[in-house]
């Protein structure tokens, strides 16, 4: 046989046509890609540059808007009423959320038959976390606003709120708990350990960062949130520092709606100087899920208390 | 025989692991009331949309009508609900037909849909087959911030940029030129040209726009549909690609025809989530498009999306037992039964693909 | 075979001979076999006794048809080929195959003249009398003080006792006290392999239960730490029976006195003392397993 090779060695072969579709395949999903890229980069030059052009032309200064409350007056109108009530909201929703969600979570993994009770409440689950957070909003408008007589208050906003993240917190709570090795909890139990002293001494103590993170990043899901509150009710000018769960209020994000609804190109301003605020807000808020996340994945040192 | 002397009063423990035991069970039951709460919540959910829904057909709640003897009445007829044009039950002369906001809402959806699939799938494409690690990591960072804003961002963007700058773009620096062009020309087929140039001519935008809202909330989709169904294309084992690679497949050729169909189920239920999520989108789609409800296949005309509706109405306590407050416990049922059912599809589809796959 | 002076202990009736008949065959052997602590050969009582134990998961049989009288205070090996049903057994004890959701128990497990299997043992009071050391060492996330109290407050003795003290005499039975007593504070996770294996036994001791089963707990280690485990488990048993299952015959050998065979479908074919096991087996499967071991 000859081994010689043939000077057009593959030449029979064209994949001219093939190569061409293939670029040009490839052209099209690099564009696609960058959409989403020159969107983002759209989106906060605009939030910037309307941000810096309300300081200039409308001479406005940042500390007395980060502390004066709303008006109906442009000129006199601040975000500092509004920051506090989302502080209040915050603090309010996490207290209310946590400890539901990562009770039903620790139920669904830890204790829970495997029985139709079981698969309603995690076909629930799934259905729950589809619901529009406006619907939470309704809910909460009918029974605890009215119903219960509560009114628009703070506490009726977290309500709505938590029942809004729960779902989210319950995955994240779920995947970590699942992630503590067997192998530990055997350690446990065969100490004879009951099942709830393995979980409160063992399970969950290795959980409890992944659980945090998982809590935080819900958070910043919430603090975001604008049509449950506004369907709760909020005031359309936070005039007011909250003084309490049973204040009424304005948050952040609503408070921005507001302002952007308005014509006034002074409110408008307002509007993008509050999303800065808003948006640093979140920055820190991930910054902190993300340090949680680093420092407990590397460092597999001890756990501190029994 | 050995002797097995017994140790103590058989193996059934002392007190305190009688109490280690009767806290274990107590703890049980109070987790299980946690979970039992997240049921709660959805059986509160249909109840009271249906309770307060009734108020806006029958006059009176089921609850009032129950327990209070209240009379029940026929305030808005079904058949007025779902087949009227015109959307205005808090006006003078109110009129009750839901259409106009339902369609607010179609449109929106599925212009999104067209944005953020298509985009959404090209990026999962990109990611999985395609990009370099260093690019990987610079892409999915991005996409995870555009799903981590606030919709009330995005509300902001398009009403400060997207309809000024983008949408009245399109129409003034686009659109009108053409067809002022067509315009001239028209004569030579007046049929076809005639009302397509007239509707390039008039294009123009107000505050707000359809075309906005489907840009906006298209945008804000796609990091769903291309996570998701990257996640899908990258479970499809490597062999199945290798396999067609050694054939002498291209990379067009391997995506499209393995990895795509392989993958399918995965990307079909992103798309399903992506457009349950612009159903109920409120903050963004409500900057953008607007608080008009009219039938209108003009992009550029100003629309409103049963969450438009909602928020435009929500009035806190104040008004309790108006006609407009009851309505909005309709169209919260409406918006509800629709995200539910496009959930238990999903859940459907899923099923029916993981089988398929076995 | 080593001679063994007499031990204190003062047992009741001798355990049951088993039956040897005058075989010729003795397997040539270059390592000393049997304990060389000193260990005697008679009389203790039995403490763990199962009567045709078997063992299902789901549909396959792990376990078939054990009969066994494990006696107290002595080392008892278990041995045989991979999947025999070794470790199956060990779990059957403390009960910790009830954890396995598809496992089934059929026959008799007796601790102490107790079924464990009966319907008022609450095995988590069973696993309070019983220690286990796993395999791979696994102690927890927390300090070495913490991972050796860890028993004493889960069983809430931690009140009645010197917690210092027990942590202190637990890690000074498991060898470890000199090696981390300045620094019981810091993580059992800095430990070396060898050492999270003493932790661990440690911690099994901390809480004084009669039984220590030991899963291969040196087949994760290298030889030193090795051997040092096997140092530690030949003073051990003077206050606990230790029982153990090892892939390693050779260990077998060294630190048993007694040894059950497992072969293949969780059958035991045989259990002897240690010395006439690997001397001067029975059953033909025994001896091929062992010479095909030396061989």
């Amino acid at each position: 046989m000859s081994t010689k090779r043939e000077p057009g060695f593959l030449a029979d072969v064209d994949l001219t046509r093939e190569k061409l579709v293939n670029r040009l395949f490839y052209g099209t999903l690099v564009v696609a890609s960058l959409f989403g890229l020159v969107m983002l980069v759209l989106l906060i030059a605009d939030v910037i540059w309307e941000a810096g052009q309300a300081l200039s032309t409308f001479d406005i200064d940042i500390g007395t808007f980060l502390t004066a409350t709303s008006s109906s007056r442009p000129e006199r109108a601040g975000f500092g009423a509004s920051i506090l009530a989302s502080l209040w909201l915050i603090g309010l929703t996490a207290v209310l959320a946590f400890f539901i969600a990562v009770g039903c979570a620790i139920y669904l993994v830890e204790y829970a038959p495997e029985n139709r009770t079981t698969r309603l409440i995690e076909a629930n689950l799934a259905n729950l976390a589809g619901v529009p957070s406006i619907v939470y909003g309704l809910l909460v408008l009918a029974l605890i606003v009215n119903d219960a007589g509560l009114g628009s208050v703070i506490l009726a906003g977290a309500i709505a709120l938590a029942l809004l993240i729960v779902p989210i917190i319950i995955v994240a709570t779920i995947e970590s708990i699942r992630a503590v090795p067997s192998s530990v909890r055997d350690g446990s139990y065969a100490m004879g350990a009951t099942k709830w002293q393995t979980i409160r001494r063992v399970v969950l103590p290795q959980a409890m960062p992944g659980i945090l993170t998982g809590t935080i990043l819900a958070l910043a899901r919430a603090i975001g949130e604008t049509a449950p509150l506004i369907m709760v009710g909020t005031m359309l000018h936070a005039t007011r520092y909250p003084s309490g769960p049973l204040s009424s209020f304005s948050a952040m994000p609503t408070q921005i709606y507001n302002w952007t609804y308005q014509a006034d190109r002074m409110f408008n301003g307002l509007a993008a100087l509050g999303i800065v605020v808003l948006l640093l807000f979140l920055v820190a808020m991930y910054a902190l899920a993300g340090y949680l996340r680093n420092r407990y994945e590397t460092d597999g040192g001890s756990i501190s208390n029994v | 025989m050995s002797t097995e002397p017994q140790s103590g009063p058989g193996i059934s423990g002392d007190d305190s692991l009688e109490a280690a035991h009767e806290r274990n069970r107590r703890i049980r039951r109070l987790l299980f009331g946690c979970a039992a709460v997240t049921v709660v919540t959805t059986v509160a959910i249909f109840l009271v949309l249906f309770d307060n829904a009734a108020s806006y057909f029958f006059g009176a709640r089921i609850s009032e009508m129950l327990f209070a003897g209240e009379a029940v009445e026929r305030t808005v007829s079904f058949v007025e609900f779902f087949t009227g044009t015109r959307w205005a039950p808090a006006h003078a002369t109110p009129a009750h037909g839901v259409l106009p906001i339902v369609w607010g809402t179609l449109a929106i959806t599925i212009g999104a849909g067209l944005v953020s699939i298509p985009i959404g799938t090209a990026t999962a494409l990109y990611l999985s087959e395609y990009a370099s690690t260093g690019t990987r990591n610079k892409l999915k960072p991005i996409l995870e911030v555009l799903a981590g804003i606030p919709t009330i961002v995005y509300g902001y963007f398009a009403i400060s940029f997207v309809t000024p700058i983008l949408v009245d773009g399109i129409a003034t620096d686009i659109l009108n030129p053409i067809g002022s062009g067509l315009d001239s020309i028209s004569h030579l087929a007046p049929f076809l040209l005639e009302p397509v140039s007239a509707w390039m001519l008039g294009a123009s935008v107000g505050r707000y726009s359809m075309l906005a809202g489907i840009v906006v909330v298209g945008t804000m989709t796609i990091p769903m549909v291309s996570s998701i169904s990257e996640d899908a294309m990258q479970a499809v084992p490597d062999d199945l690609r290798d396999g067609a690679y050694a054939l002498g497949a291209t990379k067009y050729q391997v995506s499209t025809r393995i990895v795509l169909p392989a993958a399918v189920s995965g990307i079909f239920a992103s798309y399903i989530l992506a457009l349950s999520r612009a159903i109920g989108e409120t903050m963004a789609v409500t900057l953008a498009a607007g608080f008009n409800p009219t039938l209108t296949v003009n992009p550029f005309d100003e629309i409103m999306t049963m969450t438009a509706y909602l928020v435009s109405m929500a009035r806190g306590t104040s008004a309790v037992g108006t006609v407009e407050y009851q309505s909005l416990f309709a169209v919260g049922l409406l918006l509800f039964l629709l995200t539910l059912t496009m959930n238990l599809l999903n859940d459907r589809l899923k099923q029916r693909f993981q089988e398929e796959y076995r | 075979m080593s001679s063994n002076t007499t031990n204190e202990r003062t047992t009741g009736e001798s355990t049951s001979e088993t039956e040897g008949p005058p075989d010729d065959t003795i397997i040539e052997t270059d390592i000393s076999v049997g304990p060389d602590s000193s260990r005697t050969t008679g009389c203790p009582d039995t403490i763990v006794r199962a009567e045709n134990l078997a063992v299902y998961y789901g549909d396959d049989r792990a376990l078939s048809d054990v009969t066994i009288e494990i006696p107290e205070n002595r080392v008892t090996a278990m041995i045989g080929p991979s999947g025999c049903g070794k470790s199956t057994f060990l779990r059957s004890i403390n009960r910790m195959n009830d954890r396995i959701a598809a496992a089934r128990v059929e026959g008799d497990l007796y601790f102490r003249g107790k079924n464990v299997y009966d319907e008022d043992v609450d095995p988590v009071a069973l696993r309070r009398k019983i220690g286990q050391v796993f395999q791979s060492p696994n102690p927890f996330p927390k300090s070495i003080y913490d991972n050796v109290a860890y028993g004493l407050r889960v069983q809430g003795k931690a009140d009645d006792v010197d917690l210092d003290e027990a942590v202190e005499r637990a890690l000074r039975g498991a060898a470890l006290w000199d090696e981390v007593h300045d620094q019981l504070g810091e993580s059992g996770l800095d430990l070396s392999g060898g050492q999270q294996q003493r932790l661990c036994i440690a911690r099994a001791i901390a809480t004084d239960p009669e039984v220590i089963l030991m899963d291969e707990p040196t087949s994760a280690l290298d030889p030193v730490a090795a051997s040092k485990i096997e140092d530690l488990i030949d003073e051990l048993v003077e206050e606990y029976t230790v029982i153990i299952v090892t892939h390693n015959m050779q260990q077998a050998a060294r630190i048993s006195d007694k040894t059950a065979v497992f072969l293949t479908g969780g059958e035991l074919v045989e259990f002897d003392d240690t010395a006439r096991i690997f001397e001067n087996p029975d059953d033909d499967r025994v001896e091929d397993y062992i010479t095909g071991k030396f061989g």
